[in-house]
């Protein structure tokens, strides 16, 4: 877990060295060109990332949580808790809410912050019972008839010996199935790291939204490069070969959209990112919304069935 | 011999025009060692046990042929879409070229993906039916085992058959990228609309089944089957232990194991599959 984004550094340099100057000279010709020339690297380095960096940027620490996007996007967010079996796994958070003054059911994975927050919350990677709060949920939403909105932001299902003894794989695939069956629309947003069978169980809905900068991949780059390269070290050519930015799974015609994030990454400007996803929500939304319920479900038919015949 | 190069030396000679020409025609006076126990088995003995170790029950791989050949009725399989094959779509290269592995895969196994489907007949019951065989790619799923399944679930229902699923898988295909992990809903997708015909589906868990088969139509199953001792998980045992530094238990993953914990209905050995899937499609067609 990097504090920095390494690729930035360079612009974090020249950034101290403008501030030093304009304390010490106050703002200057000189700062002046300086800033220019920030501005000029900037995009340089931006409008070239690697996948790898774009991992990078998706994984960041200090990136934006799902439940910072929804008390930003949504209106009297109600978490509810539990899946009646069990317990009640942070790692995956739900509730009420309303988006454009209708009533919605959210349901998100939740990284943490810091150490503390991070251990609480898994660092973002579901326990069994986190998907089957999920499935709760999700029923429930049918039943009230109100759209399902997921915010996708993990590393992948957690793999630890209580997961399995608790039924991981079934909890996963149900609530793939689930998504797919219910009579209400449904929108997945990838707002950070789209990690595996873990994050399909939250995004196999009738439309999926991506940040520019997240990531959806069937296996973790390391975790690639370590069962085919037998090497960790091929991290970063795992990434470009599995083709898991958003631009790359567009292309490969499985998500719906990109959504923009200022050019630094969406912790530079959260606010302004959630009000991208909020535009971008209620155009799908009123459009799901618009349509009768068997075109809804013969779309997603349509969308699921042709996934992999390019 | 190692039984390794026994099933490629048994798989060289076939061509593949029906399941009679699966069949085997191994001489007798061949010994292999039990890859578990170590002991020397005559390879008559061996066959007649369906590869079950008659020493220490240890169960073999199976290739898909071999498994059909058990399961099903003389004569009775027909296969769908052999001619579907995998395509390089990302252009995936690690130390190999994925072209190059679906190439290989294909003459080292003499199959054209990862799963073999069709409808045949079970104690004279027929079905739709899909075996997977972990001797190409692992098993993997990438697009084309995707979509065999798809039609054959589609096929098994326009015919109003139960669909029995036979699996032995990795996980889902690396070099398809997400294409690959997204076949795990669009096989999902069609399974929710067989289950919607009140059609029976049956899946039967074999050594290994892991990672995104069986966080898909393996779990998606009405009733779950495991041969004895598989292993079965969504993370490997590997990824296990590193993430949790913790020693995992005896028998962690295994067939018993899940059974104790209440995620499968039954563990079945080789030698009663026929006749335990058998029972079922009597219970199914008696309602």
């Amino acid at each position: 877990m990097e504090d920095k984004l390494t690729f930035e550094l360079p612009l974090l340099e020249m950034e101290e060295k403008i501030r030093l100057l304009v304390e010490k000279e106050g703002e200057t010709k000189n700062t002046a060109k300086l800033t220019l020339l920030l501005k000029k690297k900037e995009e340089e380095i931006y409008q070239n990332l690697t996948p790898w960096q774009v991992v990078q940027l998706a994984r960041y620490q200090g990136r934006p949580r799902s439940l910072d996007y929804i008390n930003m996007i949504f209106e009297s967010f109600l978490e509810l808790h539990g899946d009646r079996r069990f317990g009640d796994d942070p790692a995956i958070v739900g509730g009420l809410a309303f988006f454009n003054k209708h009533t919605v059911m959210v349901i998100a994975q939740q990284k943490g912050r810091g150490v503390d927050d991070n251990l609480f919350r898994r660092f973002g990677m579901p326990y069994p019972e986190g998907y089957r709060k999920a499935q709760r949920l999700m029923r429930l939403a049918e039943k009230m008839k109100i759209p399902l909105i997921t915010l996708v932001d993990t590393p992948g299902a957690f793999p630890g010996i209580e997961s399995e003894e608790r039924g991981q794989a079934e909890a996963i695939s149900l609530s793939i199935s689930l998504m797919l069956s219910l009579q209400i629309p449904t929108v997945a947003v990838v707002i950070g790291e789209g990690g595996s069978g873990g994050a399909l169980a939250l995004a196999s809905a009738d439309k999926i939204l991506m940040l520019k900068y997240s990531i959806f991949s069937v296996i973790s780059p390391e975790g690639c490069a370590a069962i085919l390269w037998k090497d960790e070290k091929y991290a970063e050519k795992a990434a470009g070969e599995l083709k898991l930015t958003a631009r790359d799974l567009w292309k490969l015609k499985i998500i719906d959209v990109i959504i923009e994030e200022p050019l630094r990454g969406a912790h530079y400007h959260p606010e302004q990112v959630a009000r991208n996803i909020s535009d971008s929500l209620s155009h799908h939304l009123n459009l799901l919304r618009s349509l009768p319920l068997d075109t809804l479900v013969q779309l997603r038919k349509e969308k699921y069935l042709k996934i992999g015949k390019l | 011999m190692r039984l390794l190069n026994w099933l490629n030396w048994l798989r060289k000679p076939k061509i593949k025009t029906g399941i009679g020409d699966y069949a085997s025609t191994v001489p007798d006076n061949i010994w292999i060692k039990c890859e578990s126990c170590q002991t020397l088995i005559y390879y008559h003995d061996l066959g007649e046990n369906l590869k079950v170790c008659p020493h220490c029950n240890y169960h073999h791989r199976l290739t898909a042929p071999e498994l059909l050949l058990q399961i099903c009725d003389s004569g009775t399989f027909k296969e769908e879409d052999a001619d579907l094959t995998s395509r390089d779509i990302l252009r995936f290269k690690d130390t190999q070229s994925y072209a190059i592995k679906l190439k290989e895969a294909k003459k080292k196994t003499a199959l054209s993906e990862a799963v073999i489907t069709g409808l045949g007949q079970i104690g004279s019951f027929r079905v739709g039916l899909a075996v997977m065989d972990f001797s190409f790619l692992g098993g993997s799923m990438g697009s084309v085992v995707g979509e065999k399944l798809v039609r054959i679930i589609y096929k098994t229902m326009k015919e109003n058959l139960p669909l029995i699923v036979i699996c032995a898988s990795g996980g889902a295909r690396m070099q398809e990228g997400v294409l690959s992990l997204f076949q795990m809903a669009k096989i999902n997708y069609a399974l929710n609309d067989f289950s919607s015909n009140s059609l029976l589906y049956i899946s039967v868990l074999t050594n290994p089944t892991t990672g995104g088969v069986t966080a898909s139509f393996a779990y998606a199953a009405d009733i779950v089957l495991a041969e004895e001792g598989a292993l079965i998980g969504f993370a490997g045992p590997r990824v296990i232990e590193q993430t949790t530094k913790m020693k995992l238990p005896e028998g962690f993953q295994r067939a018993n194991f899940l059974l104790d914990r209440g995620m499968i209905d039954r563990v079945v050995n080789r030698k009663a599959l026929k006749a335990t899937l058998t029972n079922i499609l009597e219970f199914n067609y008696g309602r």
